[in-house]
Parts: C-alpha cells; sequence; structure tokens
C-alpha cells in the first residue's frame, strides 16, 4: 500500500467543498482527511462528514490538536483568518496552500512557476482570474517585454461567494500584482465583472498584453508569441480541461485611444468540471483545480519520499 | 415662483442630497468623457465646470467614462488622468460640489481616496443592477471619509421594480445616501421609469433620496426624467448638448428649461446654461451624440450605452455591421463593463461568415 499524504482543508464555503470533491475524485497522492469550518450547523461540514471525511466546527484549534496533523493544509477561508493561521501551520511543519488573497507566501500560478516553488512551505494562489490569465500574459511576456498587462474576468453572478463580494477590491489588487510578479508584465491592471444572465454564462477572460509596435510588422514574432501562448495553453489545460482559447490572439497596431500602445488580445473561456458548482463556475474550477495540481505534485516530491522513509 | 425646501435626513438627524425639489448633477466631463473618447484636456474642464458653476450647477460630475480606475485597454485610456482632472474641476467650481463615478471591480476605495484628496466630495457608486452587495466596502469607506454617496444601479431596465428595491435597500443599508435608478442603456419608457424609480422611494423611505439617470437612445431621456420626478426622485443627471454615451443623456440645457416651466426648481439659470451649451460644449464636442441605427438599437435591445463606439470599432475591424453586435449583446445579456466581449462577438461572426 503507497504512503498518501494527508490533506486539510480549512473552510467548508464553494472552494472547500469543491476542493474536496477534486481530491475525492482524482487524486493519486492526497487522502482528503479533514474538513474544517466554525460554523456546527455548516452544509459544508455535513456534506465532508457524508464524504468520509472528519469534520470539525471548532476550527484550526481543534485541527492543530489532532494526534496525526495533516501534510498539507487548504486554507479556503479569509485573508485575515489565514494571515492568523498561517505562522501556526509552518511552526506545526504543515505546508499551506491559501485559496484567500492573503498571500502570506509567493504568488503560485502552476503553469508558470509551480517548478520554481516546490520547496516552499505556503504558496498563494491568487484569484481565480488570476489563475486564468496571469499564465497568458507570461506567455507574451516571454517572447517580448509587457510594459502593461490587464485583464478582464467576468464571473457569472452565481459563482462568486459573499467572500469575493465583500472584498472585490482584493481581487483586482491581488490580480494586478501578481499580473507584474507572476505575468512578468512591468505594470498591471485587472476588472471584474459579475454577469447574472441566466442561464448562467461561463467564465471568460480578455488578456491585453502592450507589445512593442514593431511586433505588427514582425510575422515571425508573431508566430513566436501565437505559439507560446498556444503552448502555455495547453499547461493549463493539464490541470484544468475546461481550460480553452475562444479565438486567434488579436494583434493590433498603436491607436491614440491607448496612448499609442500596440496590443495583442488574448480571448479564454474555462468550463468548469462540475465537481460541486455547476460548469459556468470554471472561477471556481480553476483555483480549486491549480490548488490540488501543487497539493499532488508537493506530495509526490517531498512529503511522501520524506513519510515513506520514517515509516522504514 | 418660491418653493419651501425638501429636507431629507438620516437616521442621525443629518441633513443629506438636496433640499431644493431637483438637483441636476451635470455629467457631460463624466458619461460625455465616451463619445470624447476619454480624451478630455484639462483646459476644456476647467472651461466646463467654471461655465457650469456660474449657471449654478450644484453637482458636476469629472471622470473617465467607465470611472474611477476606468482608463483601459478594454475602455480606453484617458489623455489626463482622472484625478488630475478632479484636482482641475475642484479648483474651478465656487458653489458647485465635484463628483466622480467608481464602479467597483474596476476602480478601488485607494481611488475613491485619492479622489477626496483631488476634491472630489461625491461619490456615485455603480453595479450592474442586481450585483448591489459588492458596492458596501466601498460605501463604507466614503462615508468614513465623509463623501457624499451615490448609489448607480446600472442597466436597471432588466429587473423589476420590487426586485431593484430590494438591491436599493442593500445600497441604502450600505451607506448610500441617494440611490439613482440608472437606465444605462436608455431603454425605458415613460411609466417604466417611474414605476421603478417609485418601488424605490417606497422601499428606502426617508433614508436615502432616489435619483434618475436617462440616455437618448430613444428619444426618452427629457420624458423619462420628468416622470421619475413625478414619481418622487430628488436628483436627476443630464449632460450638456446631451454628451453622453450612446445616443447621450437627458440634455442639460432641455430639462432645465423643463423643470422651469413645469415649476418644479433645479435653481439652474435657464439662459446661464443655454450659453454653456452653445458656446462652451458644443464647440469640443468631436462627435455629436445622435439617435442613429447603433444606438436606437442599444434602446431597443436594452444595451449599455458605452458599448457603441467599441462595437463600430469593432464592426469596422472585423467587417460585421455595429447594430447587428450590439443586439447580440443584448441578446446574449452582457453588463456595464464587458465592452471586450464585442470583440468576440465580432469573430464569432466574422468566422462564421468565413467559412459560409
Amino acid at each position: 500500500m503507497s504512503t498518501k499524504a494527508v490533506a486539510a482543508i480549512v473552510g467548508p464555503g464553494n472552494i472547500g467543498t469543491d476542493l474536496m470533491f477534486k481530491l475525492l475524485r482524482r487524486s493519486e497522492s492526497l487522502e482528503a482527511r479533514y474538513m474544517i469550518g466554525v460554523d456546527p450547523t455548516s452544509d459544508g461540514l455535513a456534506r465532508a462528514t457524508s464524504h468520509g471525511l472528519i469534520a470539525s466546527h471548532e476550527g484550526v484549534d481543534w485541527l492543530l490538536a489532532q494526534d496525526e496533523l495533516p501534510d498539507i493544509v487548504f486554507e479556503a477561508t479569509g485573508a485575515r483568518a489565514h494571515m492568523a493561521n498561517a505562522p501556526r501551520y509552518l511552526e506545526k511543519g504543515i505546508m499551506a496552500i491559501d485559496l484567500t488573497p492573503a498571500a502570506v507566501g509567493p504568488y503560485c500560478v502552476p503553469a508558470v512557476n509551480l517548478d520554481d516553488n516546490l520547496d516552499q512551505m505556503n504558496l498563494n494562489m491568487v484569484t481565480c482570474g488570476g489563475q486564468a490569465t496571469v499564465p497568458m500574459v507570461a506567455a507574451v511576456s516571454r517572447v517580448v517585454p509587457v510594459e502593461y498587462g490587464e485583464i478582464v474576468a467576468s464571473l457569472a453572478s452565481k459563482s462568486a461567494g459573499p467572500g469575493t463580494r465583500a472584498n472585490i477590491d482584493e481581487f483586482t489588487e491581488t490580480t494586478s500584482d501578481a499580473i507584474v510578479k507572476v505575468g512578468g508584465a512591468k505594470t498591471g491592471k485587472a476588472i471584474i465583472i459579475l454577469n447574472p444572465a441566466e442561464p448562467p454564462l461561463m467564465m471568460r477572460n480578455t488578456v491585453f498584453c502592450s507589445i512593442p509596435p514593431e511586433v505588427l510588422d514582425d510575422k515571425n514574432l508573431q508566430d513566436e508569441i501565437r505559439q507560446s501562448i498556444a503552448t502555455m495553453a495547453d499547461s493549463v489545460k493539464r490541470y484544468v480541461p475546461g481550460y480553452q482559447l475562444r479565438s486567434d490572439p488579436q494583434f493590433e497596431a498603436p491607436k491614440d485611444i491607448w496612448n499609442g500602445m500596440a496590443r495583442v488580445a488574448v480571448f479564454l473561456q474555462v468550463t468548469g468540471r462540475g465537481d460541486y458548482l455547476p460548469e459556468y463556475a470554471g472561477n471556481l474550477d480553476i483555483i480549486t483545480s491549480a490548488a490540488a495540481q501543487i497539493a499532488e505534485r508537493i506530495a509526490q516530491g517531498r512529503i511522501i519520499p520524506a513519510k515513506s522513509g520514517q515509516a522504514k | 415662483m418660491t418653493t419651501t425646501p425638501m429636507v431629507t435626513k438620516d437616521a442621525d438627524g443629518n441633513v443629506i442630497g438636496t433640499q431644493r425639489q431637483i438637483r441636476l448633477t451635470d455629467t457631460t466631463l463624466r458619461d460625455g468623457s465616451h463619445p470624447m473618447r476619454h480624451r478630455f484636456t484639462e483646459d476644456q474642464v476647467r472651461r466646463v465646470v467654471r461655465a457650469l458653476d456660474e449657471a449654478n450647477v450644484e453637482v458636476i460630475e469629472v471622470t473617465h467614462g467607465d470611472g474611477l480606475g476606468g482608463s483601459s485597454f478594454n475602455y480606453g485610456f484617458s489623455l489626463v488622468d482622472s484625478i488630475r482632472l478632479i484636482e482641475a474641476a475642484a479648483e474651478e467650481a465656487k458653489q458647485a460640489k465635484i463628483a466622480c463615478l467608481l464602479l467597483p471591480g474596476l476602480g478601488t476605495v485607494q481611488d475613491l481616496k485619492a479622489a477626496y484628496s483631488a476634491g472630489a466630495r461625491v461619490i456615485r457608486l455603480a453595479t450592474h443592477c442586481t450585483e448591489a452587495d459588492v458596492s458596501i466596502e466601498h460605501f463604507k469607506a466614503a462615508r468614513d471619509i465623509g463623501m457624499e454617496t451615490v448609489g448607480f444601479l446600472m442597466l436597471s431596465h432588466r429587473l423589476e421594480p420590487q426586485k431593484l428595491a430590494e438591491q436599493a435597500v442593500i445600497m441604502a443599508d450600505a451607506g448610500c445616501q441617494c440611490v439613482y435608478v440608472v437606465d444605462s442603456a436608455g431603454a425605458l419608457i415613460l411609466e417604466q421609469a417611474s414605476d421603478r424609480v417609485k418601488a424605490v422611494v417606497d422601499a428606502i423611505g426617508d433614508r436615502a433620496q432616489v435619483g434618475f439617470h436617462g440616455h437618448q437612445n430613444i428619444s426618452m431621456g427629457v420624458a423619462n426624467s420628468v416622470f421619475a420626478q413625478r414619481a418622487g426622485a430628488r436628483q436627476i443627471d443630464c449632460s450638456v448638448c446631451a454628451l453622453g454615451a450612446g445616443a447621450g443623456n437627458t440634455p442639460t440645457e432641455v430639462i432645465a428649461a423643463v423643470f422651469d416651466r413645469l415649476g418644479v426648481d433645479t435653481g439652474i439659470d435657464v439662459f446661464k446654461i443655454l450659453d454653456v451649451a452653445e458656446n462652451v460644449v458644443k464647440p469640443m464636442i468631436e462627435r455629436m451624440p445622435v439617435m442613429d441605427r447603433g444606438s436606437i438599437m442599444q434602446g431597443y435591445a436594452g444595451v449599455y450605452s458605452s458599448f457603441l463606439l467599441h462595437a463600430e470599432r469593432a464592426a469596422e475591424r472585423y467587417g460585421v455591421p455595429a447594430h447587428e453586435l450590439l443586439w447580440e449583446a443584448g441578446q446574449r445579456g452582457y453588463v456595464g463593463g464587458q465592452e471586450d466581449m464585442l470583440i468576440d462577438i465580432a469573430l464569432e461572426k466574422a468566422a462564421q461568415g468565413a467559412a459560409v
């Protein structure tokens, strides 16, 4: 019998529940053992119990008092909670994957920078929009300098939970920051739109990157950018199957209304896997899939080998 | 004629909003930013503010058409940063308050504070009509620093009056001092406007005032504003020469004249505002808003007015008629801010065309 890494999910809301289903259905290296909340009447805790997890409404205090501690904890609460919890996880040697905007650890977007972050004890998942769009900014900035990267994420209203709604500035600020720090743009801007249409619309993302004007006259350079975008989309697709380019990247010459910048525009759609919320909630899917992917790699590369070593 | 002041007080007894029968908020320098392609110069802003202030306009809105933080690839970059324009406006205004727009999800609390520091005293927080709860943190931040607050329920035609009123209550609870029924698509027709205003008035009572923002896409801006006033609205938006998105807004000089003839006090000097239109604003307009195939389609299909120029650009690049893109945008239920989707629709239509 192969050893697995023990995982705890803190925060039994939409994100935590979707993550639980992903681990239960597809993980090879992780055992979803604990679901932690603070409300005894929480649907999410009841759901976790019915799927065989050990659920507690007594918070992180309870989790950290267990005989067998988790190897990895997924924080799906809020930024403030994670700021308080992060040092406690670290003290106990628990790897933390942070799905809140707290950003205690570095941003991780698996297709772009997971390989550089495999030894971290705390990784932040940016935002759903960041997971969808930062790879495209990185794909362009690997080929040509991107002075300015801008993304527009459109979400179905039904897929935006109370946390997102109460702290919408955190979305724009965190995503903008990751466009620069992970995407490699010099400056970044993020826009989030909630659309209540029925039936709910799929998650859509548009990425605009400024490009040097000479790209417009250089077919080879355009091909290189196209290729980089396609390769990156394939990398994301490996852990988010519903990730797709809607059309070819659109190259456009400088305009005065863009303050003289030329741009390339990339149009994306993310169809969710429907693990918990229906497929319109691609925003949920992309961040939980990315988190699960990171945990999987870290469990295989670091945690399981260490555990197996101890077992001998 | 003389009019008794109509005072609205909040729960703490503080006077809020306007004490006139109607306060006109002029949005030439904000909604008008759309047809000006967000290229207002500082000098233009100074001249318009000076003239409006002189004509006794109480509130003058100055921002990128899509609000603070609107300067972007998706909406077009500002020639001059909104904060700089607000500073200039605040320097020129003697009696008028300077307002600015912010769409949560685009602008942030940080932008709001920067606008306040630059001299803005009224913040207008806009959400799609079903999404009022994303503005709560911004209302609280604005009230904390002592800004007057206005809430914008955009594309109000998409929601029935009662549902709209529920969203208005969310804003009022968050600290909004005037909730606007915003006809962003210029789609409402007479009672459709006043029924919504009335439902909001009934729901929020004395806690906040109610406003109406109209567009001329199917020529209803002025009439809807009169209907709104009769249903209890106290604040009405307008733009000189109708300068605004789509076929433009309710023209300031027209609504001032109409209210004057109806005996509704706005405090505005009709002769002076006619001068502002003729001598100050008209000469700077590069594209006079007009009811044409595109803008009428926006009113008819219920499409966000600022999509117009973006649809025209996508139409030109991809060889698909603009009014068809707008119709499709309405069918799909796109909301304010989704200008990028016009390119997406154009690409889709162009691909279909190529496949035939």
